[in-house]
């Protein structure tokens, strides 16, 4: 049988099996072209940032790449050896300095180590004004007399300690921990002092709450839209749709004309007699007013995938369980709201997702209790920028988000979902 | 058919001059603050230079919020394109240390005063780093609302005060400028706050002050944010921008006036992007966008005072208002009489550290 295949060949003397392996291998490459474009966009605009943002949190090629013979000098010190390294290293860095002083890098390295602990981007720069000055041997008494901070063994423990080509350190600020260089410890941050757990933990707090809220809101509106007649269902999409098309900041700021202390609601309930005049509530500045604000932006996020589940799930279910005998309320919870299951996943991934990004609304109404985690990145990429400590909070909310998905698909499953 | 024929080539004309036409001026890209303070630099450097360079066009972008950020990243896409940029003191210097702005020779580079003094005399101290060509000095300080406090306020320490000023107060959710009124209220003479603040215990008795009033304070993350909470009578006392607060009390006409007590004086300028692709014509534009003359014009529509020694005379009345503005400058003598310069090497070296301390301290 396999002989007989072998031997058939086509009109042009090619075996059937190759010509047929060809025509395959066209069609594939065919194939692959009409996805190429997508692929190499989602490469360069998602796979290549992403890729980037995980090596700039460990990236540390700086510190070699500016003072390759002092690390280098370095590493026949012992930190720990209560004593000052020796001529060679002092030598190598006045030199290295000068010549990072020329190529103007002398404070970007000292703005390196100054992540670490605090006084390096002035001791770079002064021992930047003050290098070209030193210009026999020996360097050592030298550069020590033109800022003592030289002649500090703390000093050396910082820089021999971040030599290596990869670093730590960014992650171990972003999970509140501290290097002790002086002893080479890691030791965590005691509870006052943290900030990146505390805010990664409400951010999560606080998303889930939102999500909750919007589904607690969103579902008897999606109910009512799939029930009443196509005319009024499509006017009160549009009303849903209405603020998703206004811009984010004018919703985030018309919640602050609403909910201030001097604003809308306090008036108003200030004139009905509900609260005195020192009673006005705090809505906004703190966590409420993040919730509030946000629950009412995300709203769509999860009435748009329940409401078109919704509408296929047919009258005669819910009737039959009816005629069957059930309750309403049993028919509901038995029959009807299950099948909505598909449309509450996605909803909720959708927001929750959403939520736990957001940057721009916490920080207008959040005040210092409603911030979230993203406030941090954003400020460490534009404000501070520690872009590697913001990459490392990067990275670990995608994390957290990843987390949260994989935790989705086994209860939910992911194939379970429906966006529309 | 003839007809259409020749129209469409005469579109096509039309179109290709017009390409021309504009391919012969020179873009300037300069990026600004945007709002008053752009309209006060258009007013006052690029419309009168583009009337006099018809090749030359200026445009405003108004993106100097995340300058410092984006102009990093342009250069490590090894493509910038903006030509000019205006930046805080302390920006500047960061920019100048990473090599991402060129160094200017101000004597060469920059027009000398009327009377023939240097351009490096001229502007004096405020040349904070060999990057930055200062163009104006802005102070952050306080207004407050004097239709509901029970007697003006006077020191800086009235709004520590929670007794006789109560309500709430707006101020900036960071550590600059807070930490320091907070120390000079807590007693801590004003010439030792940069040494006291250096030690852990200066900073723990600074956020100590501030917890005094925390729970009635209202952060702000950008400057417009105190004078709607001002006028909108959620915050008694705040401090935001001088020039904010002289819109909000004379063109707004809103009931609120100045503290200047221990104001902190900051400077804005230009720095020039390294890889601009005009640098020639940026330069030449700067020369004359900085000198005496323009410097002080500026302030016929904003109050931040010229950075110039010799501009301070020509200062003259408000463009549209009509009032002198001399006295609305942060640095007229009798605004100035307690004043802190913002400290840059020191916050260079703390920034990082206090910014944690001031979060967790947030947080709790």
């Amino acid at each position: 049988m396999e002989k007989i295949q072998e031997n058939i060949v086509t009109a042009d003397g090619i075996p059937l099996k190759i010509s047929l392996a060809r025509a395959q291998r066209r069609s594939k490459i065919v194939a692959f072209m009409m996805v190429f474009p997508l692929l190499v966009f989602i490469v360069i605009a998602f796979i290549g940032p992403i890729a980037d943002m995980l090596l700039l949190s460990i990236d540390n090629s700086i510190v070699k790449k500016i003072l390759p013979k002092s690390s280098e000098a370095l590493q026949n010190w012992d930190e720990f050896s209560g004593e000052l390294p020796g001529e060679a290293v002092f030598a190598a860095m006045v030199d290295e300095i000068k010549k990072a002083k020329a190529a103007k890098e002398h404070t970007k390295i000292g703005s390196r180590f100054n992540y670490e602990s605090s006084g390096f981007s002035s001791l770079f720069r002064k021992a930047g004004r003050k290098v070209n000055k030193l210009k026999t041997p020996p360097f050592k008494e030298a550069l020590i007399k033109s800022d003592k901070r030289w002649g500090e063994i703390y000093t050396w423990q910082v820089i021999k300690q971040n030599t290596s080509r990869y670093t730590e350190g960014y992650y171990l600020a972003a999970l509140d921990f501290k290097r002790q260089f002086a002893s080479g410890n890691i030791e965590s941050l005691e509870s006052k002092d943290s900030i990146y757990l505390k805010l990664f933990f409400r951010t999560i707090v606080l998303s889930s709450l939102i999500t909750f809220l919007t589904f607690v809101i969103g579902f008897p509106l999606s109910y009512m839209l799939s029930t009443v007649s196509t005319r009024i269902s499509n006017i009160l999409i549009i009303f849903v749709l209405l603020p998703f098309w206004t811009s984010l900041l004018v919703r985030t700021t018309s919640w602050i004309a609403l909910l201030q202390q001097e604003g809308v609601i306090n008036d108003f309930l200030v004139l009905v007699g509900f609260i005195n005049e020192e009673g006005r509530l705090a809505m906004i500045h703190n966590a409420t007013g993040t919730v509030v604000a946000m629950t009412h932006i995300l709203l769509p996020f999860m009435i748009l995938p329940l409401f078109s589940v919704m509408k296929t799930i047919p009258k005669s279910y819910v009737r039959a369980a009816i005629s069957l005998g059930a309750h309403p309320w049993k028919a509901f919870w038995k029959v009807y709201f299950p099948n909505t299951g598909a449309g509450i996943g996605a909803g909720s991934i959708l927001v929750f997702i959403l939520a736990i990004g957001y940057y721009i609304t916490p920080a207008l109404v959040g005040g210092s209790s409603g911030t979230f985690i993203s406030n941090r990145i954003a400020y460490h990429i534009s404000s501070s920028l520690n872009w590697g400590l913001g990459s490392a909070i990067g990275v670990i909310l995608l994390g957290i988000v990843l987390l949260f998905f994989v935790f989705y698909d086994r209860i939910v499953g992911i194939n379970n979902m429906k966006l529309g | 058919m003839n007809k259409l024929m020749r129209t469409m080539t005469a579109a096509a004309v039309m179109a290709m001059v017009g390409f021309v036409g504009q391919a012969m001026a020179t873009e300037l890209v300069v990026v600004s603050w945007g709002g008053a303070y752009t309209a006060s630099q258009q007013n006052a450097y690029h419309a009168p230079y583009m009337k006099n360079n018809p090749g030359i066009k200026i445009i405003n972008d108004d993106s100097a919020g995340s300058a410092v950020a984006k102009l990093r990243a342009m250069k490590e896409a090894g493509n910038t394109t903006w030509d000019l940029v205006d930046a805080v003191a302390s920006d500047a210097m960061r920019l100048c240390d990473e090599g991402l702005v060129d160094v200017i020779d101000h004597d060469n580079a920059l027009a000398p005063a009327p009377d023939g003094t240097s351009a490096s005399n001229d502007f004096g101290n405020f040349i904070v780093s060999e990057c930055f060509i200062p163009q104006i000095v802005y102070s952050t300080t306080f207004g407050y609302r004097k239709d509901k406090v029970s007697r003006p306020m006077s020191s800086i320490c009235d709004v520590f005060d929670l007794k006789s000023f109560p309500g709430k107060r707006a101020l900036e959710k960071k550590p600059i400028n807070n930490l320091e009124w907070a120390l000079i209220c807590d007693g801590v003479a004003p010439s030792k706050v940069y040494d006291v603040l250096g030690t852990d215990a200066g900073v723990k008795q600074a956020l100590a002050k501030l917890d005094t009033i925390k729970s009635k304070v209202v952060w702000w993350t950008s400057g417009s944010q105190t004078p709607q909470l001002l006028a909108d009578g959620e915050v008694v006392v705040g401090s935001t921008y001088n020039g904010r607060l002289f819109k909000l009390i004379e063109v707004d006409k809103q009931p609120v006036s100045m503290l200047w007590d221990w104001q902190v004086f900051d400077l804005d300028g230009w720095v020039v992007p390294s890889g601009t692709k005009n640098k020639a014509a940026v330069m030449k534009y700067l020369k004359f966008a900085t000198d005496t003359q323009r410097l002080a014009d500026q302030a016929k529509w904003i109050s931040y005072g010229p950075t110039r020694a010799s501009s301070a005379p020509l200062v003259g009345n408000h463009d549209s208002l009509g009032i002198p503005m001399a006295p609305h400058m942060p640095t007229d003598p009798l605004n100035a009489k307690t004043t802190l310069l913002f400290n840059y090497e020191f916050w260079a070296d703390n920034r990082d550290d206090l910014d944690s301390k001031f979060n967790a301290w947030l947080l709790k």
